[in-house]
């Protein structure tokens, strides 16, 4: 019962920030919209039993990638942005488009709203259990991701790193 | 009663005594920290109220309490509130899951010394405190004054950068014991190695270096001089707190001191043993002495904070960026990949 109350509270919350997050006009509320998405979803995770996964959420999302966000529109302090009246072409494509997704999304929960839903509490995700399927069962998409994730940084270092000073001219060198 | 009956009431009460403890300590921190730092340079530090200035965290407190407090024009009034608030909440909240003592026997129930037992304590403790970047950050944005601006951007980029030391420092403790519970990692230290020295990580798991490495990084992650440049006051008059007066720039000021209460838990905790000592004497006695050893042991560590403090001069931004970055985290890599040797040759 708890549970449920907790669930539908968070879902809220979740969905809630997520709207906030296309609404607001300043960068700094849309991305702490952003953080409350991630925070519930965490809860969400927790719920469902993956302590793990919610630690894990919380760290990285919510505690490290966020925390960048702000502080890159800090640095560059943008201000509230424009409101338009939009274009059309997001009109006359957007709002069927949203149509035919919640259409599918509610066919699908209906559909699908058999005896094979997972209960809340019913995923118990212990460290252990992770670590061995991460680095037993799938190790190689693992080590994989860790090389696209290693390909990023360096991508990153590169665009940052400062442009090559010019070669000193001949017969100055020490 | 039934138990759990029994199980609410032992919780409404470790929860007022830890909130009420906690805050004394904060208190008594301060006033230690400028007894300490007084006498460090050769003056009284507070002596006028009450014995020794033993009173003066009670007058301080009136004043945050009857202080205006001002809001200056042109901040953004939602988040210049809220963060004052994010950043006591945060450090209020990670003490809840510190054990400090085994658990008592009280007619026929068992009560664990600890408001709450996860299993993955020490990642909550993680996940709250990066949290708490928030409002330190956000304090800097909303005032609108550049010396707060600036102060809520070093605070930002420094505590993430020292948060990856600090994990990766407990990383190694976490493979020498083989839990995320802290009670669990508490009770791995046990007994004593060589007949007389006790089997704390720091020693038996030869967890220095790591210790080494948490110490920095925990500094740094509470603003405290050495690295206390987010609120450096000859360059930022109070960095990101400039623009805070009364209870609002209180808030910080007790975030700041529970941070580093909850920093000291987790240092006993994971590298000294928690309250694990020598224990003797009648059953009251015994009972009591765990929880003595450990808040001894807090003490400690909280001394050497107020110490550094007193001795060490403020980094340079340059240099506290490539402290972190260039050393301790290579330095913490090394650590983690000996320490999984060595255990992976022990096992």
């Amino acid at each position: 019962m708890l549970h449920l109350v907790l669930f539908l509270v968070f879902g809220a919350m979740c969905v809630a920030g997520a709207v906030n997050l296309l609404i607001q006009k300043h960068p700094i509320s849309s991305a702490l919209s952003l953080v409350v998405v991630m925070a519930s979803l965490a809860v969400e995770y927790l719920l469902l039993g993956a302590e793990f996964v919610a630690a894990v959420q919380v760290i990285v999302y919510a505690g490290a990638v966020m925390v960048l966000f702000v502080f890159v529109i800090m640095l560059l302090n943008a201000g509230e942005e424009e409101l338009t009246k939009g274009s059309r072409v997001a009109m006359v494509l957007g709002v069927p488009g949203v149509l035919a997704g919640g259409l599918l999304i509610v066919w699908a929960l209906i559909h699908d709203s058999g005896g094979n839903a997972v209960a809340l509490g019913a995923l118990p995700g212990f460290p252990q259990k992770i670590g061995a399927l991460l680095f037993h069962e799938y190790l190689l998409p693992f080590e994989v991701t860790s090389v696209l994730v290693l390909i990023a940084i360096l991508g990153a270092v590169f665009l940052a790193a400062k442009p090559e000073t010019p070669p000193a001219p001949a017969g100055r060198k020490g | 009663m039934s138990s759990f009956q029994v199980f609410i009431l032992a919780s409404v009460i470790k929860i007022v005594v830890v909130i009420l403890v906690l805050l004394t300590a904060v208190a008594y921190t301060v006033w230690l920290e400028r007894k300490v730092v007084g006498h460090m340079q050769n003056r009284w530090g507070p002596s006028r109220v009450g014995p020794f200035g033993l009173l003066q965290p009670l007058a301080d407190g009136i004043k945050f309490l009857v202080k205006e407090d001002l809001t200056p024009p042109h901040v953004y009034r939602p988040l210049f509130i809220a963060a004052p608030m994010i950043a006591v909440i945060c450090a209020l909240t990670s003490i809840s899951v510190i054990p400090f003592g085994t658990a008592l026997t009280i007619g026929g129930h068992t009560i664990p010394l600890q408001i709450t037992d996860l299993n993955i304590g020490l990642l909550f403790i993680l996940g709250i405190t990066s949290i708490g970047v928030y409002g330190v950050a956000l304090a800097g944005w909303s005032s609108n004054s550049k010396y707060s601006l600036l102060g809520g951007l070093r605070a930002s980029a420094q505590m993430v950068s020292y948060e990856i030391c600090l994990g990766l420092s407990l990383v190694g403790v976490l493979i020498v014991s083989g839990t995320l519970s802290l009670r669990a990692i508490v009770e791995s230290q046990s007994g004593h190695f060589w007949g007389f020295i006790p089997k704390w990580n720091i020693f038996y798991g030869c967890q220095f270096v790591a210790f080494f490495i948490y110490l920095m990084a925990a500094y740094a992650e509470t603003n405290r001089i050495p690295f206390d440049l987010p609120e450096a006051e000859t360059e930022l008059v109070a960095g990101y707190h400039t623009e805070y007066s009364a209870m609002k720039f209180a808030m910080f000021f007790m975030a700041e001191y529970a941070n580093m209460i909850t920093v000291a838990c987790l240092a006993t905790l994971l590298f000294l043993g928690g309250w694990s000592g020598p224990v003797f004497g009648p059953p009251l006695l015994q009972a009591i002495l765990p929880t003595f050893w450990f808040v001894a042991k807090i003490f400690v560590f909280l001394f050497l904070y107020i110490w550094v403090r007193g001795t060490l001069p403020r980094f340079r931004y340059d240099q506290l960026m490539a402290f972190g970055w260039k050393f301790l985290f290579p330095l913490a890599i090394a650590n983690l990949v000996v320490t999984a040797l060595v255990v992976a040759y022990r096992s």
